[in-house]
């Protein structure tokens, strides 16, 4: 039996799951247009590879990125390229930037494509390539290039771990993936294996979903799943976050500024090893996945099999409209979910979860009060960071000693924010320190990059200007050297004369040469 | 369809500032009505003219300094200064003792640091020394308790004797008024006397101090409910009880006659208000949890040190005013080890 480990703090939230766990998944019709951000991930844009006009088909490559971190769009049902234009990005505020739109025909035509190899006959580079031609990204959240996560280098891993914690509060997607498809998940985690080169997979689940549970126990006795550990964990938010997780299961914790190859083990959302599976077994690339719509804001919620690129409102519309009290809508979960001022936003891979909350239901504006320093917030941050210290040190801007009490350690799960009495917006705080610092750094790295530069330039005609002047020198001393010597050695010569007539023509020639090879060794 | 944003996390908050004060004003309760029982209604007007006080030097003093002044008298700290001094304060005290006690404490000890949050020494605390040091006296004059047999003044006649000094029925002021039992011990000792007789006055009870040991039940019993409720750390009040306890044991086996029993310690003086209300005050105690024990800790060795050679019958107030003197050199080197870090 495998040992748990606890991590400091952590909250348990009501989790208000069966709000969208009791529907059954079902499947979102195609919408009539669909919305492709060319910046899938922080910054990072792929380039469009198709033009307007085009028909597409599903699965057909849309657009491209640069590298590894950045895999493929794919047109998730078939239609025509209406536009190519900036459009808002589902980011709070709501930016801008170029997205390809597909009016979809109905007919939802899938590419051709070959019957893929068989698996088992692949390699983990071929296994990779696959993976990273399907488009997979981590679909947790991050939405992090699943090939390059896939990649640990030199480091040494002997762990895979899925991730099945759903724990923030109203999310079931991932619940939903294990009860439904609770094979793909375990033959994807065996390929997931092979392309590590690991014997061991630990699928850590919060023990409040008693279904998935059970779905993924009887699929593990079923197969071939031996190596396959479904461990259940309990339900304490974030246990779900990839560091508190790898250190419930194995007691292991990533360094910091750290990967989780740093600590022998790789982590992956079940429904990315799913979405493996789809791809390397089936061909298919990474076009839909399932999305919770929930909340009071919505009137009948539920999980969704939902098209990559369907816009907020259609799925909302789907899931039978905004209830009248819809106050809020978030991507995400209540906790680090990120609120949006529309619903004409797509979903994008990383999208998990459509959260419209009601009345009541979540913060109004909160009046913040001084910090009476009770500590509450220490007590829940599952990285053992001291929260109250941190914000007085970013409220008064003073970034080097919050960063000697570890701020980049934090990762924004809201705990500390959550249990505040005086109701200061902590992670707020945290997240505009955080990215000064990084601000910062990159102004130093760049000034020390240009320091260097000029540096080394200074160097360079310093060195130029020496080698210049001892080559002055060197010719000087050639030229002038012989002439004082030729006075010395008249001097010499006559005194010499004077003594010792015959000796005369053996003494000129040895004074010439010597002086100047001596000189610049003075330097 | 529009939406306002905001940023996360988006849940409602569960716990208030204000709330926690006036959990840990009810938390008082059973220790303010065992004082009640104990030591007649001189309590009450202590609380009445404390809390009075503090509110409006709160509210003068956020006007002057332009703060918004509804914000910051609705989060009720300043009444749960108010109330921990009062219940500080002998229950015959002049009127004055009250009404500047509390003037010093919010003006002072609060205001002047920055208000709520900003304040280096417990405000209650700094109220109390500064009303020992300057009115001896007046501080260490208790009224004998119920316990020992003594008739408890009515509501008038516990005013008039606040308000002007005057005992009931003509008896002088000096009569009613008795030393406490810390009081009494240290000045007998002083005197050369042993323990055992001490100990055989009707002044101690079946724990402590007669009287006295009921009041600490009773912010015992409101302490373990803060505890219950998760509104203080466990630690400070366990770190104070376990130093003051273990070091009057030591002593009292070393030498019974000259050291009294530990429950004499614990359940005698302002322990129990001291240990779970006063040293637990989250703005001037200590905040990692390691540094909380040793605060809470060097309190608790800190009162004992002041109780057996000190020149104060009891230590609290000194003891919690000088270790908020330490509390950020403690945290500074009692940071918890931050995951992802070597230990
Ligand atoms: S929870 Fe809020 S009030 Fe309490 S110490 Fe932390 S920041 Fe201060
Ligand atoms: S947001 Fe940061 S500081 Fe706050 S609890 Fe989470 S990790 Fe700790």
């Amino acid at each position: 039996m495998l040992t748990l480990h606890r991590f400091h703090g952590g909250l348990h939230l009501d989790a208000h799951k069966e709000d969208s766990s009791l529907a059954p998944l079902a499947t979102a019709p195609v919408p009539p247009r669909l919305i492709f951000p060319l910046q899938q991930r922080g910054g990072q844009n792929a380039e469009a590879v198709v033009q307007v006009g085009d028909h597409v088909r599903k699965g057909q490559v849309i657009a491209r990125g640069d590298g590894p971190m950045n895999p493929p769009i794919h047109s998730s049902s078939s239609g025509v390229v209406s536009a190519i234009e900036p459009r808002p990005l589902p980011h709070p505020s709501g930016i801008a930037d170029l997205a390809i739109v597909i009016d979809t025909d109905g007919e939802d035509l899938a590419l051709e494509t070959e019957a893929p190899p068989h698996s088992r006959e692949l390699g983990p580079d071929e296994l990779r390539r696959i993976i990273f031609e399907a488009g997979i990204v981590g679909l947790g959240g991050a939405a992090f290039s699943t090939a390059v996560k896939t990649d640990p280098g030199h480091r040494a891993i002997d762990t895979l771990i899925l991730n099945g914690a759903e724990c923030e509060p109203y999310i079931t997607c991932d619940d939903s993936l294990l009860r439904n498809f609770p094979r793909e998940v375990l033959e994807g985690a065996c390929i997931l294996m092979r392309v590590l080169g690991v014997e061991r997979c630990l699928l850590g689940i919060e023990d409040d979903m008693p279904e998935a549970i059970r779905a993924l126990r009887e699929t593990r006795e079923a197969g071939d799943y031996s190596n396959i550990d479904v461990v259940t964990v309990p339900a304490l938010y974030p246990s779900g976050g990839e560091k508190q997780l790898i250190r419930i299961l194995t007691g292991r914790e990533v360094p910091t500024r750290g990967i989780p190859a740093d600590a022998g083990v790789i982590c992956q959302n079940v429904g990315t090893a799913a979405a493996v599976f789809r791809a390397v077994v089936r061909g298919e690339p990474l076009i839909e996945r399932i999305v919770t719509v929930t909340g009071k804001g919505v009137r009948n919620p539920g999980n969704w099999l939902t098209r990559i690129g369907t816009p907020i409102a259609d799925l909302v519309r789907y899931s039978g409209g905004y209830s009248g009290t819809a106050e809020r809508l978030i991507l995400g979960g209540p906790m680090m979910g990120i609120s949006l001022p529309s619903d004409a936003l797509p979903l994008v891979k990383a999208a998990n979860c459509v959260l419209v909350t009601g009345r009541g239901e979540t913060t109004g504006p909160k009046q913040a009060l001084p910090c009476i320093r009770c500590g509450a917030c220490a007590e829940v941050c599952p990285v053992n960071l001291l929260p109250q210290q941190l914000y007085w040190y970013s409220r008064a801007d003073n970034l080097e000693r919050a960063q000697e009490y570890q701020l980049p350690d934090c990762i924004e799960c809201g705990c500390c924010d959550y249990v505040c009495p005086s109701h200061i917006p902590l992670v707020q705080y945290f997240r505009a320190a955080k990215s000064e610092l990084v601000a910062r750094q990159r102004e130093r790295s760049k000034a020390d990059h240009a320091r260097e530069r000029f540096e080394a330039r200074q160097a360079r005609k310093e060195r130029e200007k020496q080698e210049r002047a001892e080559a002055a020198q060197r010719k000087k001393a050639a030229l002038a050297k012989p002439d004082a010597s030729e006075i010395q050695d008249a001097i010499a010569r006559a005194k010499a004369r004077k003594r010792m007539p015959e000796s005369a023509p053996t003494t000129d020639a040895a004074p010439d040469q010597s002086p100047p090879a001596q000189e610049p060794a003075e330097n | 369809m529009r939406f306002n944003t905001a940023p996360a996390p988006h849940l409602a908050p569960t716990a208030s500032t204000r709330r926690i004060m006036q959990w840990v004003l009810v938390a008082m309760l059973p220790g303010i009505a065992a004082q009640l029982w104990q030591f007649g209604p001189g309590v009450l007007i202590n609380l009445a003219l404390a809390i009075a006080t503090a509110l409006l030097a709160e509210s003068a003093m956020l006007r002057l300094r332009a703060q918004p002044s509804r914000a910051g008298l609705s989060d009720w700290s300043a009444v749960l200064t108010a109330a921990l001094l009062a219940v500080s304060l002998p229950p015959i005290a002049p009127w004055w003792i009250a009404v500047f006690g509390a003037l010093f404490a919010i003006v002072i000890g609060k205001q002047l640091y920055g208000g709520l949050g900003y304040n280096p020494f417990n405000p209650a605390m700094v109220g109390y020394a500064v009303l020992l040091i300057s009115f001896p006296k007046a501080m260490t004059a208790w009224l004998p308790p119920t316990d020992l047999g003594a008739a408890s003044l009515g509501l008038l006649e516990a005013w008039n004797t606040i308000a002007h000094r005057a005992g009931p029925e003509g008896l002088g002021f000096d009569a009613l008024a008795m030393a406490t039992p810390l009081d009494t011990l240290k000045t007998q000792l002083g005197l050369g006397r042993t323990m055992d007789e001490i100990q055989s006055a009707a002044l101690f009870g079946a724990l402590a101090g007669k009287g006295w040991q009921w009041v600490n039940l009773g912010y015992l019993a409101g302490g373990l409910w803060l505890l219950r409720r998760g509104l203080i750390a466990w630690q400070i009040p366990a770190g104070f009880l376990a130093a003051l306890g273990g070091l009057s044991l030591g002593f009292f086996l070393l030498e019974p006659q000259t050291y009294p029993t530990p429950l004499f310690h614990l359940f005698g003086g302002a322990t129990m208000l001291g240990a779970f209300f006063i040293a637990t005050d989250p703005v001037t105690a200590s905040t990692t949890p390691k540094g909380r024990l040793i605060y809470g800790a060097l309190i608790g060795s800190l009162i004992f040190v002041i109780r057996s050679w000190g020149g104060y019958p009891d230590g609290v107030a000194f003891a919690v005013l000088l270790l908020n003197l330490a509390a950020p050199t403690i945290d500074h080197y009692t940071r918890p080890r931050v995951y992802g870090h070597p230990g």
